[in-house]
Order: C-alpha cells, then structure tokens, then sequence
C-alpha cells in the first residue's frame, strides 16, 4: 500500500463490465512528507474519495480481487481509504492542518 | 508486451527439469519506431517463432499463463509474431517489405 | 491502472491460440499533466479502441483477465475509453492532444 494524492477524475463511458458503476480517480503516490514519487495511476475509488485528498492506495492483483469479491476483475489499484494524518519521526501530515509538516523538526 | 527480433537460440543440456522441451529464444528489444535497443531477454517460444522474426513477448507471472510455461520457472514468453505496425497511420514495420 | 494514449496498431496472425481476434495496440502511458510517462508498449484491446484515443490500461497478469480467454500470456490490456480525465482542474482527455 502507499500514500498518495487525488488529482481528479477519469471518465470512461466504454469500459470492461466490471468498472461499471465504479468511480475512478486520477492518484500519484506521495512520500510520506508529500513529495512526489513513482508513477501516476487511475485507481478505484473504495473510500468516497475527493480531488484534493491524500489517500490510502492499494495496487495489488489480489488484494483488489478481494476487495471487488470478483476473482476475475482485472483491477490492481484501489483507493482503501482517505487519510486523516500521518505521524513519522520527524514530519506529520495533517490534512487539518496543512503545511504542518515541518513544525515537528 | 513489447516488440524485440528473435537473434537466436539458447542450447543449455544442464537445465532445470521443467525447462525440458522448451525452446529458448534470444530476443533483442526493438522500440516502437523499431530502433533496436541494447536490451537482451530469453523468452520461451509458444508460436513457433524463428530468427529473424518480430516477435511480441509477454514478462512477468503473465508469462506463466500459457500451457507450455504454466507452473514453470519462466518469466518471458514470445507470444505473437508481427506481421506489421503502424504509429499514428505511418507504417513502421512490415514483414513481407 | 494508467493512463495512456493509443498511437499505432500492431498486425499479428501467427499467436497464442487463446488470443484470436483481440486487439494489438501501441500505446503510451501519460502522468497527471498528459505528458508521457516511461516507455510505451504493446496492449491487448478490449474496448474498441483506436489510434488517438485516451484509453485506461492495466498491466501485470491482471491484464489477461480482461480477455475473452483469460488464461493467456498477456500483460498489458487496454480497459476502458476515457472520454473525459480532469487532473488538476485541466481535462488530459481535451487539451493532451491526439495521435
């Protein structure tokens, strides 16, 4: 699983069946200190996520199976959840207080 | 998938007993204008791919997904062999030119 | 999932038996700006799709399960037509540009 942030939506009207009904956002994984890493995906939205949230993010064959009860969905990258805070030793993400992040130092 | 030519076979007598009977093909990784890249892999053939051929290959446990290669150490398998392609209504490759 | 954009097709007869009458195509994944991100690739199709669309793509051994025959060796397939991917207010599917 990995952190990331929601940048907006994806609409696709022709699809494979099982995306039918499902919102799909546009994430790109953040470091726990919000910068950017790796690379931008389209993920399920699981959590009622919004643009603008950081996000809880699965990408993983198996875990996404299991969370569309669907062994044959062809999806990897799920949205599990909108994250409230992060507390590492020395930043916190706190999406009630932003750019709080470096106060801790 | 990405596209590479078949340069050659690899002959290994001393091999993991469920490689027997599969034939080893060297594949050299071309792009999507065909320029050949330094970028080597072996992929088991499942077409009855030969040298000289553009073939298309699949990595990864996706490579294990054919009935030649499934619950075998293979993580490449050539797929297809292509005839032609073409980007933005260009032709790029074609094999009977 | 990724975003990406279709920019050729690819002509293959000789195939994986279970791969009959599925699309080949190009394709070349964007970021959050519709700019390219990494290499591009060959995907199976499923969707219609052709040169110049915006397309979502899967990739890794989920991809052969958006196939018709899912035990094949694919690890790319195309998986839906985007017709509209607003990312930092700016809609990638209008502005990005075709093939």
């Amino acid at each position: 699983m990995f952190l990331a942030e929601v940048l907006g939506t994806v609409v696709t009207p022709v699809q494979i069946p099982v995306l039918d009904g499902e919102r799909l956002l546009i994430v790109r994984p953040l470091t726990p200190d919000g910068r950017r890493t790796g690379k931008t995906r389209v993920a399920l939205d699981r959590a009622s996520a919004g643009t603008g949230d950081r996000v809880l993010v699965v990408d993983e064959g198996n875990s996404a199976r299991g969370i569309l009860q669907d062994p044959k969905a062809p999806v990897k990258c799920v949205i599990l959840g909108v994250v409230d805070y992060v507390d590492t030793e020395t930043r916190v993400y706190d999406h009630r207080r932003p750019r709080a992040g470096k106060a801790s130092k | 998938m990405l596209i590479g030519k078949v340069i050659g076979s690899v002959v290994a007598t001393q091999k993991d007993e469920k490689l027997e009977g599969r034939k080893l093909l060297v594949v050299q990784v071309h792009n999507h204008v065909n320029k050949p890249l330094d970028q080597y892999v072996v992929a088991v053939d499942s077409v009855q791919a030969g040298p000289g051929d553009m073939v298309l290959y699949a990595t990864g446990s996706s490579a294990r997904q054919t009935t030649l290669t499934e619950g075998r150490p293979c993580d490449a398998v050539v797929m297809a062999v292509v005839d032609s392609w073409d980007l933005g209504g260009d032709n790029v490759y074609e094999k009977w030119a | 999932m990724y975003l990406a954009r279709v920019t050729g097709r690819v002509v293959a007869t000789q195939r994986y038996e279970g791969l009959a009458g599925v699309a080949l195509q190009w394709i070349q994944p964007l970021d959050e700006d519709g700019k390219p991100m990494g290499e591009a690739l060959v995907a199976c199709s499923v969707v219609s799709s052709g040169p110049g669309d915006m397309v979502t793509f899967v990739d890794g051994r989920e991809a052969a399960l958006a196939c018709p025959t899912t035990f094949v060796p694919v690890d790319a397939a195309i998986v839906g037509f985007v017709e509209q991917a607003v990312s930092k207010g700016v809609d990638l599917a209008r502005v990005a540009g075709g093939a």
